[in-house]
């Protein structure tokens, strides 16, 4: 598949004119995601100039809104890389803001060993579910499933009632303010974004990356060519189980409390900021990069529903619907152009 | 010679462990509640633990069944819980619109429109994915996620309840003794066997799942064949829809359905149907969907806290999909059984056979 390969140029006699060149780019869904956040932003700029949206803080809130979700985008961009989905993604994140919150609140343990016995939990479960899919050739659809429902019957198992956090170093954490001189990010977005600018440093520049854009461009020839196939599958899924927990961990410092239905499906929002953020479901191709304009454009609208007011919350679903298809078929039109 | 064959011969039927499971669950039930299997007559009607897990399995039934002929295409359905509470929220802000709630002909009315939005939304998914070529997971998550959003759009994000005799009738009434849900049940499971089985449809689905590109060369017109299944599908999930709604008398478009498209996936997983399509068996389906909903009832009957509900459907997933696991298989039993290869010459595993080989 020409589609695969990494070469950064198409050969000269096949891209004739520089239009056919850009189409024929794998960057372009990601520009074109940046142009529409830009166009949204331009947007909701002209129609709510009065109301204060042109205020950086604004378009900084959009970090500190969806933080977690950015952070959970990024290990299902890995996983959707390698050609694999995770449907666990949401559960997770629910069981860590109930297992932490149950361990600070409930055991009066320390924030300080709370958060690696969280992420080591979450990228345990992870290992366990990459483990199944590689060793038993079970579909990864279904093995996250279980994932999902088992990890939101723990939540349960843990408490039906949802458990408040009134301790101290969280709420002073969750407080902190990072001032960047025009506005001010809260901890969890900058650590999301420290995670996005890791995940992209070993996307793009180890040998693990080109692994996982190896595997899911073409499992066939990655096993042919020699890659250690299963370790980097199962390590994807381990990946995905970390960035869970770590989101699963932001989450619950942005809303403070730990409740068995968070993060309700938000293995989809994952999965749709990562479709719009132009990475294709079928492996191989796509940017992290992409992922977090994605992410901007759900946060997108959900600010603009906002700031119309009058717009019901349901609208927020409808409109990520309408978007997640129009990028679906961009990208559709996009690859059947490739092939031809 | 002839008892160890038949015994293999049962063994190897497709719905030999979907029903030891199923029979299993349901002896579990009877040192807690010891007249669990009996049914008593009370005011006409036909009471007991068995009949409660068929009307409350129904819905669940319905859309497994759909979700079986989808499946057997290579593809999977994620809005039918969305289709339901589309469906639901239809119909119910239909009736609730007229003056006289009760009268039939606007409930059928109601129906027809409900059932209808349902065929429209499987038409689109099928349109997607049959002519556009997106992935099945992809091209119905955009109703899955906008869909729940269109249902509060139609009841308004309330719950719009209904008081309607004849509507109530799909999902909560009875009719000869028994619920009317499990007849309606029987006649759709009915006509998708008679459809699958007794023509050639069932056959053409199977070989679009097999293979669509060689199907198409081959002269079946396998996109038809897909949006068809796909429309199928959501009329089930629509029916299951208004099941849900009557039952209740009330459309809930946030929580209605939800989550049933995973256990609808998980039952037809359990009936032994492979995601991978090509093969696919509605009785299998239908006894897991039972063997799900008995799960469920019998965490209610021992008493264990039903918050953990979940954490038993994950662990009989895991268990039922290693089962099926070829390769889990020859792990686990290969080494056991030695020289005898009664799997190999078996044609669902014969895929694995090789692999055996050279592990021995």
């Amino acid at each position: 598949m020409s589609a695969t390969t990494r070469t950064p140029t198409a050969p000269e006699s096949r891209t004739p004119s520089k239009a056919a060149r850009l189409l024929g780019d794998r960057r372009l869904p990601v520009l074109v995601t940046a142009a529409l956040f830009l166009a949204m932003y331009v947007a909701g700029l002209s129609r709510y100039q009065n109301y204060g949206f042109a205020e950086p803080q604004v378009f900084l809130n959009l970090f500190i809104d969806n933080g977690y979700l950015l952070v959970a985008a990024v290990g299902a961009t890995f996983v959707i890389l390698s050609g694999g989905i995770d449907l666990s993604v949401g559960s997770l994140i629910g069981f860590t803001t109930m297992f932490t919150a149950w361990l600070v609140e409930r055991q009066g343990l320390p924030l300080v060993l709370v958060v690696p016995i969280a992420l080591l939990v979450g990228a345990f479960g992870g290992f366990l579910m990459g483990y199944v899919i590689q060793n038993f050739e079970i579909q990864p659809f279904i093995v996250t499933l279980a994932g999902l429902f088992l990890f939101r019957g723990l939540c349960l198992v843990i408490s039906k009632e949802s458990i408040a956090i009134s301790d101290s170093s969280v709420s002073s954490l969750a407080q902190t303010r990072v001032p960047l001189g025009l506005g001010e990010l809260s901890i969890g977005a900058v650590v999301a974004l420290v995670v996005l600018g890791v995940a992209f440093y070993v996307l793009h520049y180890t040998r693990f990356g080109r692994r996982v854009y190896a595997i899911g461009g073409n499992e066939q020839s990655a096993l042919l060519m020699g890659l250690p196939q299963g370790g980097t599958k199962i390590a994807v899924y381990t990946v995905s189980g970390f960035c869970s927990a770590m989101a699963g961990l932001l989450f619950m410092l942005y809303i403070q409390s730990g409740d068995p239905l968070h993060a309700t499906g938000m293995e989809l929002d994952a999965i749709a900021a990562v479709v719009i953020g132009g990475t294709l479901l079928t492996g191989g191709s796509g940017f992290v990069l992409g992922t977090l304009f994605g992410v901007l454009v759900l946060g997108l609208i959900k600010s603009i529903i906002q700031f119309e007011g009058t717009l019901s919350s349901w609208w927020t679903k409808i409109a990520t619907g309408v978007l997640l298809c129009a990028f679906i078929l961009i990208q559709r039109t996009m690859t059947t152009r490739r092939q031809t | 010679m002839t008892t160890p064959t038949r015994w293999r011969a049962l063994t190897h039927h497709h719905l030999f462990w979907p029903v030891v499971v199923l029979v299993v669950l349901l002896l579990v039930n009877v040192p807690f509640t010891p007249d669990f299997f009996s049914i008593r007559m009370t005011d006409g009607h036909l009471y007991g633990s068995l009949v409660s897990i068929v009307l409350f399995g129904s819905p669940l039934i319905l859309v497994a069944v759909g979700m079986t002929l989808v499946i057997a295409t290579g593809g999977i359905d994620l809005s039918v819980g969305a289709v339901v509470a589309i469906t639901g929220a239809l119909t119910c802000s239909y009736i609730s619109d007229q003056a006289d709630q009760s009268a039939l002909s606007g409930v059928l009315l109601a129906m027809g429109l409900g059932l209808l939005a349902a065929v429209v939304c499987g038409l689109w998914n099928g349109f997607l994915v049959a002519r556009m070529g997106i992935q099945p997971i992809i091209a119905t998550l955009i109703i899955m996620v906008a869909g729940r959003g269109v249902a509060q759009l139609i009841t308004d994000g309330q719950i719009i309840t209904v008081n309607s005799e004849p509507y109530k009738l799909i999902g909560g009434g009875y009719w000869l003794t028994l619920p009317f849900s499990i007849f309606v049940v029987a006649v759709v499971v009915a006509v998708t066997v008679a459809l699958t089985r007794r023509t050639a449809l069932g056959l053409l689905v199977e070989s679009v799942g097999g293979n669509a590109e060689a199907s198409r060369l081959v002269g079946i017109r396998s996109r038809r064949i897909k949006i068809m299944v796909y429309m199928f599908c959501a009329l089930c999930a629509g029916i299951a829809g208004l099941m849900i709604s009557s039952n209740t008398s009330a459309a809930d478009g946030n929580n209605a359905g939800l989550w049933i498209e995973l256990d609808a996936i998980l039952a037809v997983v359990i009936g032994g149907t492979s995601l991978l399509g090509g093969r696919f068996s509605i009785g299998g389906t239908v006894i897991g969907a039972l063997v799900i909903q008995t799960l469920t009832t019998t965490i209610y009957t021992i008493g264990v806290p039903t918050q953990t509900n979940l954490v038993f459907k994950a662990a009989v997933v895991i268990v039922v999909c290693l089962m099926q696991s070829p390769k889990f298989r020859a792990k686990v039993f290969g080494a056991k059984r030695g020289g005898t290869t009664p799997q190999a010459q078996s044609a669902p595993v014969a895929e694995a056979a090789p692999k055996m080989e050279v592990s021995r």
